[in-house]
């Protein structure tokens, strides 16, 4: 498969973009930047490295729940997202290399979580596996979200996606 | 009623069988004395679970957790012996293992250097002919053992308290749950924790967490998205399994109990009741597990396992709920509106590398803190932990439903017979009674 040469601002504005969905919680538009075999993971804190095949993540999606996680935040009955948290990602130190495979791209990430009068910040990296679009833009065929803290405290949870 | 008045033993709970009515204070979940009571009397006295054997199952293994206020080693010396140790040098106090797991012939002090072989002895202290041979003459200075502990069926307790009752005496009709979550697979060969902890906690107090994992009365409101997620991807199975279904609460003794059904819920069980989407090949290969299975402990037992489900609590902060996945979970409170989680997976060994991955994907579903369920239990215990703030205003907690029913032969899962088996249990300890 041939692909076409990219960059990395076109990847850090597809990376900025995905943010700024995420953080207006336009999380229909968010599943829809995935490839119909995209998956979301993160690995848990004392596994980073860990397979989630053999190890127990934090999250696992397929693209089937992946669609259902954002159509069950959307509703008021997914509790612990309602009302919406007020949420901010930032992005930064990107990188990227290509292949014919496509594109991969690394990240490191803060996401600002407010809910419930309680401050939660996600601290962590991420690694993309991206497939560039004709005419511009890309597709999501992985998103691991690492996160960089030895334990999910006091955070508790990741109800938000990060 | 003032705080100095305040008594948990008079009056925390009340427990009026003849009018069907069960209340529980809701200073028992916010109250200073209380949980430092709770610390002496409970988690210092009671069977506390710390690991499982598989976690140290090769000579050298250890594994350093802290269990209910304590840093403890939990290691397999080289003679394969097993040691809970209090990970505390003995010289200054300084943590003598900072790694949470992997293999070790000793462990060192990093403040001064004292040493202590695998099996706990002191081996070695840096410029030793300043000490007196009286030092360690009867191994006081070797790392400290706690004070008990004990293995059944592969789960590790230890006990601070040295002259607690037996572990399996303690377990009482639980024991034989646990016995049941340790035979799952076809192929006899024991029960591991899978790699990587869920470690996690809530803004809130521990008892609620102990209360909300075996409540069948919230699944449909709490957990609606979940049941709209299998909705949407298996149809029609809903009701499939809830025409089946039965559902019951069995009181276990000693403050445990289990909530119990077959065929009674809506999800998929890795151990081994299949879904319609998870395809033919994977049905094809759990039916080979559920005979396996018969043919090891029996068909009866292996029904009951592999097409039930069991939500087990072990008093006072230990459950095993063997449901969408086999899930082991425990928790301590660092503050009365504050508790710290531990969750694993545990699985079959040798499981079929297909059955595993499986097992995982239904885990995450449902269980954990990025799950589809999790979460929204965590956010209903913190608003009940908020709403206590009125504690002085609205004093009580209901937990009366099936009260009257409750000695009957069958009292259902979505009544609270657990939470009073639970409750009563925490009362007669906060009152001095013997464990």
């Amino acid at each position: 498969m041939s692909v076409r040469t990219v960059t990395r601002p076109e990847v850090e504005d597809f990376l900025f973009h995905e943010a700024d969905l995420l953080d207006n919680w336009r999380l229909e538009e968010w599943a829809l930047l995935f490839t119909d075999d995209g998956e979301y993971l993160i690995p848990p804190t004392d596994t980073p490295d860990g397979d989630p095949r053999r190890d127990l993540f934090l999250v696992y999606d397929d693209r089937h729940r992946l669609g259902e996680r954002v159509r069950r935040l959307g509703k008021k009955t997914a509790h612990a997202e309602f009302p919406h948290s007020r949420t901010r990602h930032l992005v930064t130190n990107v990188r990227i290399s290509q292949d014919a495979e496509g594109v991969q791209a690394t990240c490191n990430f803060v996401v600002y979580r407010s809910k419930n009068g309680v401050n939660d910040v996600y601290p962590g990296h991420s690694v993309y596996r991206l497939l560039p679009q004709e005419g511009g833009g890309f597709r999501i065929r992985s998103k691991r979200a690492t996160l960089d803290v030895d334990t999910l405290r006091p955070q508790g949870k990741v109800s938000i996606i990060l | 009623m003032n705080q100095q008045d305040f008594d948990p033993i008079g009056w925390a709970v009340v427990d009026d069988k003849a009018r069907g009515v069960f209340r529980v204070h809701r200073r028992a979940f916010v109250d200073q004395n209380i949980f430092e009571l709770e610390r002496n009397r409970i988690f210092n006295r009671c069977w506390i679970y710390a690991a499982h054997v598989s976690e140290v199952a090769e000579p050298g293994q250890f594994i350093s957790r802290d269990v209910a206020g304590r840093a403890l080693i939990v290691n397999r010396d080289r003679d394969g012996r097993l040691h809970v140790f209090f990970n505390t040098c003995t010289h200054r106090g300084a943590l003598v293992c900072r790694e949470s797991r992997g293999k070790a012939r000793n462990f060192s002090c990093p403040y001064h250097g004292w040493t202590f072989a695998d099996d706990g002895r002191l081996v070695h202290q840096p410029i030793p002919a300043s000490y007196s041979p009286e030092c360690n003459r009867d191994g006081e200075l070797n790392l400290r053992e706690v004070p008990r502990f004990d293995e059944f069926c592969g789960f590790i307790f230890v006990n601070y308290d040295a002259e607690a009752i037996a572990l399996a005496d303690y377990l009482a009709d639980a024991g034989d749950y646990l016995r049941m979550a340790s035979q799952h697979g076809a192929g006899g060969a024991g029960m591991e924790i899978v790699n990587g902890t869920q470690t996690y906690c809530a803004r809130a107090n521990w008892k609620l967490l102990q209360e909300n994992s075996a409540d069948g009365y919230h699944a449909d409101t709490t957990h609606a998205t979940y049941m709209d997620y299998i909705r949407a991807r298996e149809g029609a199975v809903l009701n499939l399994y809830s025409d089946k279904g039965f559902g019951r609460v069995r009181n276990l003794g000693r403050g445990h109990s289990v909530s119990e059904s077959i065929w009674g819920t809506p999800w998929g069980r890795p151990c081994a009741r299949a879904m319609p989407s998870w395809g033919d090949d994977i049905k094809a290969e759990m039916e080979a597990v559920f005979e396996a299975m018969s043919a090891r402990i029996g068909r009866e037992r292996a029904d009951f396992i592999c097409h039930g489900d069991r939500n087990l609590l072990i008093f006072p902060n230990l459950v095993v709920n063997d449901v969408c996945a086999l899930t082991v979970r425990t928790f301590y409170p660092k503050a009365p509106d504050y508790f710290e989680v531990n969750a694993w997976a545990l699985a079959p060994r040798g499981e079929s590398q297909r059955l595993r991955d499986l097992r995982l994907r239904n885990y995450l579903e449902f269980l954990g803190p990025g799950g589809f369920a999790t979460p929204d239990d965590q956010e209903m215990l913190e608003l009940c932990q908020k709403g206590y703030q009125a504690h002085a205003g609205v004093e009580w907690n209901d937990i009366s439903r099936g009260m009257l029913s409750e000695d009957g032969e069958a009292p259902a899962k979505q009544d609270e017979l657990q939470m009073r088996t639970f409750w009563r249990r925490w009362r007669d300890l906060l009152a001095g009674q013997p464990v």
